[in-house]
């Protein structure tokens, strides 16, 4: 079986998939849960949203285990749940997973701030995202996407365990914000420090995810692409959440959002997805258009 | 000259100038922090409430705008964070009553998700000030934690504080579980996304934008 890396170095874009917590919510997670919960309790809502996604197209789906680390599962007392959450949201995704698609697991923030400004000391970080990579590999996953990171030193110690401790390909994604010097994190990080120091521990693709649409991540990959080789991997929520009454909703339909998104792939894209607010409509889209730029055999 | 120390001392917030120890911001080095300048208005009698209002709000406040265009970044708030807590420390004693018996107990917290806890903690000093038992539960309280507190903590009023537009979604869910276990208890909610409507809308019995006028509030309210 050809590789998940193979494919993207030989030059093909993968389709990835759309929003998780989103569309958890409308299959009933109830606000304030624990999503990766969902991985033991409620097995069949969390496959049928992997199923969902491979029909829309997609080549690639993301595990629900954004919040699997130790840190963030403590939020909701589950924090001696790591091993078994991500290993079978991983294992439940493996087994809807058509021949010839793959499974990602997916490996979001810790919510801790590093010393010294702020708690969290670099073994500890370490030790979170290497328990996490591990349950994710052996669950079967075929890539990990270290994403939504804001810290850089975070994001670096995370791609690192995922290398040493899986030596499976990892995605470095980071989530970006417009401003006027230039795309920055929440942190400060800017592009040309996230692809020096993610290449440097060895990111298979470099990304941007999540933010405030397509906008932001495609002027982030139009900052990353002269600074380096390595393929990238764009998934933009479907533009800045806006609150009506209770529910909070994304300006960005289907439509809108494949034609903003046809101008990322004008960069050296080896995956693309959505993120928040983006469901199995907007795949839809983006499998058309992808056919459309690289026609099929 | 007091205004002048007040506007400096704003400037020590919204820079994260801690103490005059402190290195940093660089170009501030040997200056006096927002811990010597608070001391100092403080024993020239000058209001704590003003010291709040005119000054540490102030500071926080720009820095809060500047983040919000994308001119500062975490790194900034968590050090104006800092610096914020340094003068607080001072005003701590200023608002202790030290009443012996309490008028009644509040369980204080930020909701699940969310981690900012100076407003909470102001909330806190006030309410402890005016003679308020509180039991403070933290950032990022989940709903069940609220709910244990009421149940060991019997006739206690709650109090709900959030920051993001994302976590005061929330308090709905604390608010009704907390309601569930006893209808009588009272659930206020503060925290600067947040309106009246919102707090009607959620089932809440009170909205306040500040911890003084939810004092008023109570102190007023037959019981
Ligand atoms: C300091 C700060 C931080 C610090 C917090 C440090 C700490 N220990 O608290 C750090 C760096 C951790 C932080 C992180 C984030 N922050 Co922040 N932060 C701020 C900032 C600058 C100040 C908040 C503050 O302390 N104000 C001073 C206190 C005294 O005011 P207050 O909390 O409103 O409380 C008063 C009243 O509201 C009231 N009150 C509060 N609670 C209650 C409860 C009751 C019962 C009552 C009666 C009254 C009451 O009483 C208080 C005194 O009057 C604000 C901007 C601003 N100016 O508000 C952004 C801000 C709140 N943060 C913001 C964001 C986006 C974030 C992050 C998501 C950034 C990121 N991308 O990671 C994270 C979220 C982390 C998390 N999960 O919570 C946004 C929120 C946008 C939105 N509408 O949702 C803001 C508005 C900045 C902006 N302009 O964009 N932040």
């Amino acid at each position: 079986m050809i590789k998940v890396l193979d494919r993207i170095q030989a030059g093909e874009v993968l389709l990835s998939d759309g929003a998780m917590g989103t569309e958890l919510q409308k299959r009933g997670l109830p606000t304030g849960a624990c999503p990766e919960e969902f991985n033991v309790t409620h097995a069949e809502i969390v496959q049928s949203i992997y199923r969902d996604y491979y029909r829309a197209g997609s080549d690639i789906i993301e595990t629900n285990t954004f919040g699997g680390t130790r840190s963030r599962l403590a939020i909701h007392g589950k924090e001696n749940e790591v091993y078994r959450f991500n290993r079978r949201g991983a294992e439940l995704a493996r087994e809807v997973c058509p021949p010839g698609r793959f499974v990602a697991g997916s490996m979001g923030p810790t919510g801790e701030i590093l010393e010294p400004l702020g708690t969290l000391s670099v073994a500890k970080a370490y030790d979170y995202f290497a328990e996490q990579a591990e349950a994710l590999a052996e669950g079967g996953v075929d890539i990990i996407y270290v994403e939504t990171m804001m810290a850089i030193e975070e994001a670096e110690i995370a791609v690192k365990a995922v290398k040493e401790k899986t030596g499976l390909p990892v995605v470095g994604s980071m989530t970006f914000n417009l401003t006027d010097g230039g795309v920055r994190t929440s942190m400060g990080v800017d592009a040309a420090t996230m692809v020096g120091r993610l290449t440097a521990v060895g990111a298979d693709l470099l990304g941007a995810n999540c933010g405030t649409g397509v906008e932001v991540v495609l002027a982030a990959i139009e900052e990353m692409q002269p600074l380096s080789p390595l393929p990238f991997l764009a998934q933009p929520n479907a533009g800045i959440p806006q609150m009506t009454d209770h529910l909070i909703v994304y300006p960005e339909t289907p439509q809108s959002f494949e034609q903003k998104i046809e101008q990322v792939l004008q960069f050296r894209i080896g995956i693309l997805g959505g993120c928040c607010g983006t469901g199995p409509e907007h795949i839809i889209r983006l499998r058309t258009l992808l056919n459309k730029h690289h026609p099929v055999g | 000259m007091m205004n002048e120390k007040l506007k400096l001392l704003a400037i020590c917030i919204e820079r994260g100038k801690v103490d005059s120890q402190t290195s940093y911001p660089p170009d501030m080095q040997g200056q006096s922090g927002a811990s010597e300048l608070t001391r100092e208005l403080l024993d020239e009698d000058v209001d704590p409430n003003d010291i709040l209002a005119k000054a540490l709000m102030v500071g926080m406040q720009r820095i809060g705008d500047k983040f919000g265009n994308g001119q500062a970044f975490i790194p900034d708030l968590l050090i104006a964070a800092k610096a914020m807590y340094a003068a607080m420390a001072h005003l701590k004693p200023y608002f202790d009553s030290g009443a012996a018996r309490h008028k009644g107990t509040i369980i204080l917290g930020t909701v699940a998700g969310d981690l900012h806890d100076i407003g909470k903690n102001l909330v806190r000093m006030v309410m402890e000030g005016d003679g308020w038992k509180v039991i403070d539960l933290g950032t990022n309280v989940s709903a069940e934690k609220f709910v244990d507190s009421v149940r060991s903590n019997p006739g206690s009023m709650v109090g709900l504080s959030a920051l993001l537009t994302t976590t005061m979604l929330n308090m709905g869910p604390i608010t009704q579980k907390v309601k569930e276990l006893n209808a009588e208890t009272k659930v206020f909610v503060g925290g600067a996304p947040l309106s009246q409507q919102f707090c009607d809308k959620i089932g809440a019995d009170g909205y306040f934008p500040d911890p003084q006028s939810l004092v008023r509030h109570l102190n007023t309210k037959p019981n």
